[in-house]
């Protein structure tokens, strides 16, 4: 349920970064380790957009993989959860991707 | 309630401090809305804008969380100027959050000043609860909400006015997922595990249980009528969290609870709140 105020936050910094001006579609980071439902946040878009300047805008959600190195042996690979061990048997792993939460850009239409 | 994203009219968050009894609503950041969920509702961002006009593509790099992020490490540097330790206290609902509070502001209430932010959906009954163990509180229910942000504890600390050198403990909503995400300011959290509540627990909520610097394992005083393995619980913890603390402890008996407290003094004087306590509990 948490996704509803990441949305919340998402339409927040949006908005203000557009002062005014209609976004027409809007580019976002949810790994897939972050904890975050792309799929929720699509689903609390429209509700939480309706009557801003990213009403009707489209949502694009990009999703990376997981991703770790070993601090052992140095081996990089995919990791599908957060329990995720190195074939070697360490677990103490360094985080490389899959993590990101971020809005990365914003598509305005032109001032009239 | 919307069972989906948890939207709804009372999703508006209500402080109550139990001290003056004062109810403080949100300030109209919280928006309500008629709700009704179209069944085509993914698909209708496909419709295309009359005239396009060209348009301009901005790189924000923003991270989702921001906001909340600007806030939490404004409380952050509110507690270490006056030398506060902060933890915010995560579990289920039902793991003993608030039994261990109780003990804990009745063993430590006399050595130093602890105060208390309770957050739940509804209701102030635990806020009355810490209160009547003898120590200021205030009651955030963040109605429709699932988690503590941190405003609310901002506004909570505003009610409360902890004084220098005091602990204050956040007990966050019961739930094992959303408050991982939301950082309060606080300088750990601390994750109640019951001992009733299964050895795999940590493998199922790994957000929470990575994020977690302590881990109580409570209700220890039931270990002899079930079956649960703490071995295999601990092993499951350390697959997620290798470096977290982990105490057994009964809110009931007493078990491990003098660790904790020890675990409560070293942190209160590595975060430089090692003032005895000045302020008598109201």
């Amino acid at each position: 349920m948490h996704e509803l105020s990441i949305t919340r936050n998402i339409v927040a910094i949006v908005g203000e970064a557009a002062a005014g001006r209609p976004v027409r579609r809007i580019t976002l980071e949810i790994g897939k380790l972050s904890g975050v439902m792309a799929d929720a946040v699509r689903f609390c878009f429209d509700v939480v957009a309706e009557g801003t300047a990213l009403q009707g805008a489209i949502l694009e959600i990009r999703e990376p993989e997981g991703r770790a190195r070993c601090r052992e042996c140095a081996a990089e690979f995919a990791i599908a959860t957060l329990w995720a061990a190195c074939r070697c048997g360490s677990r103490e792993l360094d985080r490389l991707q899959g993590e990101e939460l971020l809005v990365k850009t914003m598509e305005l239409e032109e001032a009239a | 309630m919307c069972t989906h994203c948890g939207c709804g009219n009372d999703t508006e968050h209500v402080l109550l401090d139990l001290q003056t009894g004062e109810h403080v609503h949100a300030d109209g950041t919280r928006h309500s809305h008629a709700h009704d969920h179209h069944a085509d509702h993914h698909y209708h961002h496909d419709h295309h804008h009359d005239a396009p006009r060209p348009a301009e593509i901005v790189a924000l790099e923003t991270r989702l969380l921001a906001k909340n992020e600007v806030l939490a490490d404004a409380n952050r540097a509110w507690f270490a100027a006056r030398g506060i330790l902060a933890l915010n206290l995560v579990s289920a609902p039902g793991a003993g959050k608030t039994s261990l509070l109780e003990r804990t502001v009745v063993a430590l209430g006399r050595e130093r000043a602890l105060c208390v932010i309770e957050g739940d959906q509804a209701t102030a009954l635990d806020g009355e609860r810490i209160r009547k163990a003898g120590a200021p509180a205030v009651q955030v229910n963040t109605g429709a909400g699932c988690h503590l942000e941190a405003d609310m504890v901002r506004r909570g600390l505003d009610a409360l006015q902890p004084a220098s050198g005091s602990i204050v403990l956040i007990e966050n909503v019961g739930n094992l997922v959303c408050p991982a995400l939301f950082d309060l300011g606080e300088r750990a959290k601390v994750a109640v595990l019951s001992v009733t509540e299964g050895d795999d627990k940590p493998l199922k909520y790994p957000h929470m249980f990575r994020a977690a610097e302590l881990v109580l394992i409570s209700k220890a005083d039931l270990l002899p009528y079930l079956d649960i393995d703490v071995a295999r619980l601990i092993a499951n913890l350390r697959a997620v969290n290798p470096g977290a603390r982990v105490l057994t402890i009964s809110a009931r008996s007493g078990e491990g609870l003098e660790d904790w407290y020890g675990w409560l003094r070293e942190t209160a004087r590595a975060a430089g709140c090692d003032i005895p306590s000045g302020t008598p509990p109201r």
